[in-house]
């Protein structure tokens, strides 16, 4: 970590960890707990530097023994008053999962980074969404990331979000795409920072001056509300998301954050929705495709949880056909995000298409997105397609499974099928 | 103990240790005896009759909120105390209390102490708690995490050999012999739990190196309230393992709750210790040594040992375990050479054999 002049902004060439981590310092975290995971150990090695050097005042830095300890640890700090951040991805965030609908439940304000990564088996450090995806429903606000700045800015408004609401946030950035990317990032001052973000004052604390009873055992007669509540929270933070993005614009004088953002979509026939760093590509593809005289235009939804169903309705109720680019995959119907967007469009007459793409961080390519794109305008699409999927390697194992027998482990038998693997042969 | 001319009192009034507290230097009296304790687990809890839990969990927080002045907060594992202690929307807590999960309580506990340290109020403590479900078993990882970071937590594992709030189904306290819903004996072959498994905790804990681990039971109450302000006079990861019966899971009279704490003591089944820096530096002597049976028998857990034909191989292989103990920790009066000298404390109610 380098030490930069208090006081003016400054442009740098950072990596997207380090940028993380610089805000995240700027934020004045009290606690910070971490079990190492890629691709979120520079985050996390950033901040334990900024500690060890003193940086962070009397901020902890507490390493533990699994994921599940980081959140409990995070969960014991929040609940003790302090403003308390930590980082994961994949396995990681699924070896939480319990803890994350605890934090949630408990409405503790705790901010985490998601280095978006796959979920095993077969194992994979690459970027696609699985990991968060599949903690749609902890009750934590999700925040997609698009570029690095963004990654930061974010963390900002997270730590804000988070302690208005009194709501865990976890800002989601995609795997090595951003975490290990260079870019020119804008990283605050830490006046700005302060300015833009009071110290943490919790509603509920920990205190032997007044002492409370946190995480007592509900049933029937009150489970519901308890939950509701949560929602009715979310439901808030529908309205808190674009005003701290909009305090944040005026305050740091760029965009960042909000519920969605729309690219040449206003008078778009075609819609392609996306999450995170993908936006770029997806951009460039509409770019190349309006030059053509192409209707074409793309939508992110920065907030995934909480859901933006009017702002999405908004803006695909004048389309006539929506794409949905995913980085994860619903086993057995197909497409998360996708069910997600249909929420949004009851009653509303347009072709619906879902795209799996980028699974443990197989390219998305202009080339591929421009020939399905352009399929998707002519609606020649399946309304499930797996981008740039292998059929014939799928084929043949399927095939092998039909033959009966022991058949073998998948992830070998097409390795060594496409000359990866060359140990043993049929 | 010791009187004030340095005459050595013995407390033979009753089985249970409970009299004699009006024979202390009033310093010395137990906690629960004093005007200003401080009720942390306070009436109206829904545990049952002559849950060894509640017993030691009350004694153990009141201890410590009298060593830390009030200035505690407890995290708790789910579980029988987790549950019978605050059914929405009542709470027995007078202390602040967090219950997060299963298998979390110990770095729940962490995180509070990290926050207390972050935030300079390192004059409040913590305490985190559980069953033996939730630190030997579901809660090992995060309770072996705390120990090697050296966190200042005093960690208390309530032991009642089973897994009572589900149902009474074998942990990895459960000691051999013992009928669970998932252990019944059926068969020759299967006279209850096994045999060599199961976790020694607090050994495990010794092996952690860190600064006290002690044992305690129900039955000596004083003695786990000595060992409570004992660990709060150190900082540091520290360790207390409280032998609480449970008659409902046991199938032991709810009036039998001390007794069978002192029985398990007196035969050797539980040796009582505390330990220092990876070492044992104390141990409380057996007055009278038992037969495991008289232990053994008012508790139908142990029932299928006493039938028709009646197991004596079975009671044979616990007695040798009781005597394995005995012999490990020096229990009977005549048979250490381990120093005496109680840890954090002046006091010397080690000898009150």
């Amino acid at each position: 970590m380098q030490v930069r002049p208090r006081g003016c902004p400054v442009l740098r060439q950072l990596e997207g960890s380090a940028a993380v981590a610089e805000t995240v310092g700027l934020c004045r975290p009290e606690v910070v707990c971490a079990y190492p995971i890629s691709p979120q150990t520079h985050i996390v090695e950033g901040l334990s530097d900024l500690v060890r050097e003193g940086r962070l005042g009397s901020c902890e830095y507490v390493t533990v023994e699994s994921e599940f300890a980081a959140l409990s640890v995070c969960i014991g700090a929040s609940a003790t008053g302090a403003r308390t951040y930590t980082a994961t991805a994949s396995q990681g965030l699924l070896y939480m999962a319990e803890a994350l609908y605890n934090a949630s439940g408990l409405g503790l304000p705790i901010v985490m980074t998601v280095a978006n990564r796959a979920i095993g088996a077969p194992i994979n450090i690459w970027n696609d969404h699985s990991d968060a995806m599949s903690q749609r429903d902890c009750g934590w606000i999700q925040l997609y990331a698009e570029d690095n700045q963004e990654a930061a800015d974010l963390h900002v408004q997270a730590f804000s979000l988070a302690e208005r609401l009194s709501l865990p946030v976890m800002v989601c950035m995609d795997g090595f795409v951003l975490t290990h990317a260079y870019e020119r990032v804008d990283l605050p001052t830490a006046e700005q920072v302060d300015a833009f973000l009071p110290p943490f004052e919790p509603r509920q604390v920990l205190d032997p001056a007044d002492p409370v009873t946190i995480g007592a055992m509900v049933g029937p007669e009150a489970f519901a509300e308890v939950k509701y509540l949560a929602h009715a929270k979310q439901m808030q933070a529908l309205d808190a998301i674009p005003e701290v993005a909009a305090e944040f614009e005026l305050a740091f004088g760029r965009p960042s954050g909000g519920l969605v953002r729309g690219y040449r979509a206003e008078d778009a026939e075609t819609i392609v929705i996306g999450l995170g760093s993908v936006l770029g590509t997806i951009e460039d593809t509409v770019d190349e495709l309006r030059e053509e005289g192409v209707k074409i235009g793309a939508l992110a939804i920065k907030s995934f949880r909480p859901f933006p169903l009017e702002e999405v309705r908004a803006a695909l109720v004048s389309a006539k056909r929506v794409v949905v680019l995913e980085k994860a995959l619903a086993v057995g119907i197909g497409g998360i995000v996708s069910s997600n967007v249909r929420m949004a469009l009851s009653g509303i007459d347009l072709h619906g298409y879902t795209v799996i793409a980028g699974l443990g961080g197989r390219p998305i390519t202009r080339r591929s997105l421009r020939a399905l794109f352009e399929r998707a305008i002519e609606d020649r699409l399946e309304p499930l397609t797996f981008l740039d999927l292998d059929r014939e390697r799928v084929e043949a194992e399927l095939e092998r499974m039909a033959g009966g027998g022991r058949s073998g482990p998948h992830a070998e038998n097409i390795l060594r099928e496409s000359g990866i693997v060359g140990a043993r042969s049929h | 103990m010791a009187d004030s001319n340095g005459q050595r009192v013995r407390f033979y009034q009753v089985g249970s240790f409970a009299a004699g507290n009006r024979l202390l230097d009033p310093e010395q009296r137990t906690v629960q005896a004093r005007m200003d304790r401080s009720n942390t687990l306070t009436s109206g809890h829904r545990a049952c009759q002559g849950c060894g839990e509640a017993l030691g969990a009350r004694y153990a927080l009141d201890a410590a909120m009298r060593a830390t002045d009030g200035k505690l907060i407890a995290a708790n594992a789910t579980g029988c105390l987790e549950v019978f202690s605050t059914p929405f929307p009542e709470s027995s807590w007078q202390l602040p209390w967090i219950h997060s999960l299963f298998g979390n309580a110990p770095a729940v506990a962490s995180g509070v102490a990290a926050a207390l340290r972050a935030k300079g109020r390192e004059d409040v403590r913590v305490v985190g708690q559980g069953g033996d479900g939730g630190t030997v078993d579901i809660g090992f990882g995060c309770l072996s995490g705390m120990f090697e970071r050296g966190d200042d937590v005093l960690y208390i594992c309530y032991d009642n050999e089973a897994y009572m709030n589900t149902g009474v189904q074998r942990s990895g306290a459960t000691p051999p012999a013992a009928r669970t819903a998932n252990t019944k004996p059926i068969g020759r072959e299967h006279p209850g739990n096994a045999f060599g498994q199961g976790k020694d905790m607090p050994r495990i804990a010794i092996a952690h190196g860190i600064p006290y681990v002690a044992t305690a039971t129900v039955a000596d109450l004083h003695d786990l309230e000595h060992k409570v302000e004992a660990a709060m006079e150190l900082r540091g990861p520290r360790y207390i393992h409280v032998f609480v019966p449970c008659p409902l899971g046991w199938g032991a009279d709810s009036a039998d709750t001390i007794k069978l704490a002192r029985l398990v003591v007196e035969s050797g089944l539980f040796p009582v210790f505390e330990a220092a820096g990876g070492e044992v530096v104390g141990v409380s002597k057996i007055r009278r040594q038992v037969p495991v049976e008289e232990y053994l028998k008012p508790q139908r857990r142990y029932a299928h040992l006493f039938g028709d034909p009646p197991r004596a191989d079975v009671i044979e292989r616990l007695q040798a375990i009781a005597d394995a103990n005995i012999a490990r920790y020096g229990l009977l009066e005549d048979a250490s050479d381990i120093d005496h000298t109680r840890v954090g404390s002046t006091s010397d109610a080690r000898e009150r054999g």
